[in-house]
């Protein structure tokens, strides 16, 4: 059930190099939209900008929204945690 | 006369739209677009002359071979080597380090050597040399940078050592676009016995190259940065070193003989002549030609005036981006130090978010480390956005990109 909503709504995750590991996470084109709404009802609104990306939070993570359907999820432990996070957002 | 209006016709991608916007193509540090004679001569070659290269005797393998063979003369002509049998055809840039790490520096480098790379290298020019360090035992050392980007010059010298028996050090940095003296460096390494690497993957494609001017030892670079298909790039290296050097992959191609001794049990390989000894396998036969008709489009062009456009570009970029009050740009802003790459940051933004707000208006631009992470270290930031031109960029494409990071900065 888990994978298969990852599965559903995820095209593509990125994990950025460096130390603090984030991840770009590319939404589905035609479950953007959906994708979008489910995480915004969840995560708490920390502020808009230039109308393009929502920054939010979620538990203690920090969440870059786009509204072309991709996000970065901030200093993530894993890739575990980061699916965890994905499928809690996305349920 | 160099006119990047008309050269954008030959490039058919930068007819597209992203996400509603014209695409602005400012990724040319990772990959060039391929303009169609390239395109072309790839679906040529596949439709009318696709076999395997070398050993055969019918027609087919014939022309592919010739065309492949006549890949190597061309790459030859355009960086100054004396001849095919100093150039080989490798995966890329990183391959081609590989090459020289692992087919030079296994047999030749003792616990007691050197080896200096710079703290401006791309993760390519130093990953294969701390790997080697780990069997070998011998030590890497990192040659300072100063403040503005540029490479510090007496830390150079001073490091250059009896000790040290290979310098591989960027000809263009792929993060500041700085451009290393790296004639003065072969010289200084000559002088102390040691041999000079140098990552020209972001030099060969931008400016004029000659592999005996700068009296280089090796010099590699990639295919894909220089209007050619990905998976091919270039190994130089002067033929009396690769004629030395043991070879780095096995297999097909690379041998002249492999005998079987049923006394010994065992088999008697000699090498094939440069530069096949070096291409173990069936070749990318067409990543070469599409390399070839990439070369034909850019000294078509001429190289000095590729040079002097991405320059102007260059330095209307700097001056144009310092407009924006809160973007800060990294690197010299003296055009004469640098070359076709311009990396900054908008002040409170990660540079995967600017890279993303700007995708939205259709502007492709690069973020984070590029794999250079040590040089990020030294600059004190976390990441960086860096804007890299070519051939088909103009100072309009320029004039939108400060356009959107304007409007950006007045959103925050």
């Amino acid at each position: 059930m888990s994978t298969a909503i990852l599965d559903a709504y995820i095209a593509r995750i990125e994990e950025a190099c460096g130390e603090e590991r984030d991840y770009i996470i590319h939404f589905k084109y035609d479950k953007k939209e959906e994708a979008i709404s489910k995480i915004l009802q969840k995560a708490t609104l920390q502020k808009t900008v230039a109308k393009i990306i929502f920054d939010l939070t979620y538990k203690e993570t920090q969440i870059h929204l786009y509204a072309t359907g991709k996000a970065i999820f901030k200093k993530i432990k894993d890739k575990e945690e980061l699916n965890q996070i994905l499928i809690e957002l996305l349920s | 006369m160099f006119d990047p209006y008309k050269i954008r016709e030959d490039f058919p991608i930068l007819k597209r739209k992203i996400n509603n916007h014209p695409l602005i193509y400012f990724d040319n540090a990772a990959t060039s677009q391929k303009p169609k004679q390239v395109i072309e001569a790839i679906k040529e070659y596949y439709e009318m002359h696709n076999a395997n290269v070398h050993r055969a005797v019918h027609t087919l393998s014939l022309e592919a071979t010739e065309l492949y063979e006549s890949a190597h003369e061309e790459v030859a002509k355009f960086i100054g080597a004396e001849s095919t049998e100093e150039i080989i055809f490798t995966r890329g840039t990183t391959e081609a380090i590989n090459t020289v790490a692992y087919s030079w520096g296994l047999r030749n480098l003792k616990k007691e050597d050197e080896v200096l790379v710079t703290l401006m290298e791309h993760h390519s020019n130093i990953v294969p040399w701390e790997i080697l360090s780990k069997i070998k035992g011998f030590k890497v050392r990192y040659i300072d940078i100063n403040e503005d980007g540029t490479l510090n010059m007496q830390a150079l010298q001073k490091a250059i050592t009896p000790k040290v028996k290979i310098v591989c050090i960027a000809h263009v940095s792929n993060v500041t676009g700085v451009i290393n003296d790296v004639r003065y460096a072969a010289k200084l390494a000559h002088e102390n016995n040691a041999l000079i690497l140098i990552d020209g993957a972001q030099s060969v494609p931008h400016m004029p190259i000659n592999v005996k001017e700068l009296d280089c030892d090796f010099l590699a670079f990639s295919g894909h940065k220089m209007l050619g298909p990905t998976g091919i790039g270039v190994l130089y290296g002067k033929r009396e070193i690769l004629e030395e050097m043991e070879p780095f992959h096995g297999g097909g191609e690379m041998i002249r003989e492999v005998s079987y001794n049923p006394k010994t049990q065992s088999c008697k390989i000699t090498w094939n002549n440069l530069p096949w000894k070096f291409e173990a396998g069936t070749p990318n036969i067409c990543g070469g030609i599409g390399l070839m008709a990439a070369i034909k489009y850019l000294k078509n062009l001429g190289m000095e005036n590729v040079k002097d456009h991405e320059c102007a570009l260059t330095e209307y970029a700097i001056k144009r981006l310092q407009e924006c009050q809160k973007i800060k740009i990294y690197g010299p802003k003296d055009t004469k130090a640098k070359c076709g790459i311009v990396p900054f940051n908008l002040e409170g933004f990660d540079s995967h978010d600017l890279a993303l707000l700007l995708d939205n208006y259709g502007i492709t631009i690069r973020s984070g480390l590029h794999c250079a992470q040590p040089l990020h270290q030294k600059l004190g930031i976390k990441s960086s956005a860096r804007a890299s031109f070519y051939i088909y960029n103009t100072q309009e494409e320029i004039d939108r990109l400060v356009e959107v990071l304007k409007e950006i900065e007045k959103s925050l």
